[in-house]
């Protein structure tokens, strides 16, 4: 993660300014393509290719194999791109959400006011 | 000569959209919503009666992405297209521009040295569509305005500060009272209010905050807009931030402003907020 993340000291949080974009742009740049669903097709067909062809760095990569959004997160990526990802994976909001903050889905959803506006 | 008839405050949480699609109106986690929305959007039908909205809101990698993304950018089409985001085309009417108006905008904002990009073709996704439906009804053709997309930086920083966009909100009035035309004019500012989608504080929300902003941008809407960024952040969660795009609306207003109607509910991740205004100066 960038050392500009320092200056914003919020815990927990990513702000998501130019360093953290510049870092994670094949990252965001890989996922916005997913609106598209021959795109989402090409993914799921063979994610590798298709991540090499975006040039996702390693530990980008890794971070997406194994679906560990909060690294992925750390390492630039942007929810409001990564969304797309998920949704080409099954994984939707609030599961990606509640990964973020080291709960299960129920857990998370149990901390919410209204759980059934989804 | 164009006047401006009502400021308008509303959150663009897209689950809103997809309940709204969904005819969740009575649905007992949704109803308060749609309840809350709808004297607003009887008042602005019954009394109101805009002729042209000027709607700010940003885009999330839609029309643009991190490649280039303008931290101020105004539609100057005659008409504006619904854009599929990902997750499926939304079912409602393409909107109409006013590119007279926009034009007369654009010359006049830049003149006054906010130097806008310029878009003669924008498509519309959740940061504008959300808000639409539920303050204008609409059929499977048209809608009752014409609208002007108005873009704001709030996905990147740097964003533009709080003071610029009341500042800029302040010079859209200033060329609205210079349009000969007797345009009736409605300015909302969507986003926020508190909320946080990303890492160990993903869904952090601060009620007592947004019922806080819902009563300050009233009465001391430039003390608010001089906050930090990450004093805002630090409040309302990260994307919480976009709040800065009530300033736009707010700068159009007068000094003093009359409250029409105010909502709030934080049923899951986003305190969901709604603001109607009138000038009274």
């Amino acid at each position: 993660m960038p050392d500009t993340q320092e200056r914003w000291g919020i815990p927990g949080t990513y702000v998501f300014d130019l360093a953290l974009s510049r870092q994670g742009y094949a990252i965001n740049k890989m996922c916005n393509s997913l609106k598209f669903d021959e795109n989402r097709e090409a993914f799921k067909a063979d994610e590798e290719a298709y991540m090499e062809r975006y040039g996702l760095s390693e530990e980008q990569k890794q971070a997406i194999r194994e679906r560990d959004w909060l690294r992925l997160t750390q390492l630039g990526g942007n929810l409001f791109f990564f969304l797309k990802l998920g949704a080409t994976l099954g994984y939707g909001l609030y599961t990606i959400g509640a990964q973020m903050r080291g709960e299960s889905y129920e857990q998370f959803m149990s901390t919410r006011n209204v759980p059934g506006a989804t | 000569m164009g006047k401006i008839v009502a400021g308008i405050g509303s959150s663009h949480v897209p689950s809103i959209g997809r309940a709204y699609d969904q005819k969740k109106q009575a649905d007992p986690a949704w109803q308060p919503l749609f309840d809350g929305y709808e004297p607003v959007k009887r008042w602005l039908a019954e009394e109101v009666k805009a002729d042209v909205v000027i709607l700010v809101y940003n885009d999330h990698g839609t029309e643009f992405f991190l490649d280039c993304y303008p931290t101020f950018a105004l539609g100057v089409a005659d008409s504006y297209a619904v854009a599929d985001e990902g997750y499926g085309k939304r079912p409602l009417p393409d909107f109409p521009g006013d590119a007279a108006f926009s034009e007369h905008l654009a010359n006049h904002l830049v003149a006054d040295e906010f130097d806008l990009t310029l878009c003669q073709e924008m498509a519309l996704d959740h940061g504008f569509l959300t808000a639409m439906p539920l303050l204008w009804d609409h059929d499977d053709t048209a809608w009752p305005v014409k609208v002007v997309p108005l873009l704001v930086n709030v996905i990147q920083h740097p964003l533009p500060t709080g003071q610029r966009c009341y500042k800029l909100g302040e010079a859209i009035r200033r060329a609205v009272e210079a349009y000969p035309e007797d345009t009736r004019v409605a300015v909302v500012g969507t986003g926020g209010l508190s909320h946080q989608l990303n890492g160990e504080r993903f869904g952090h929300i601060n009620e007592e905050w947004d019922k806080q902003w819902l009563q300050r941008i009233q009465d001391a809407p430039r003390e608010l807009a001089a906050l930090s960024h990450k004093e805002v952040m630090t409040a309302a969660g990260a994307e919480g931030g976009e709040v800065i795009m009530w300033f736009v609306m707010r700068g159009a207003m007068t000094e003093r402003v009359e409250e029409v109607h105010r909502f709030y509910y934080a049923p899951m991740t986003t305190g969901i907020g709604l603001l109607a205004l009138n000038n009274s100066d």
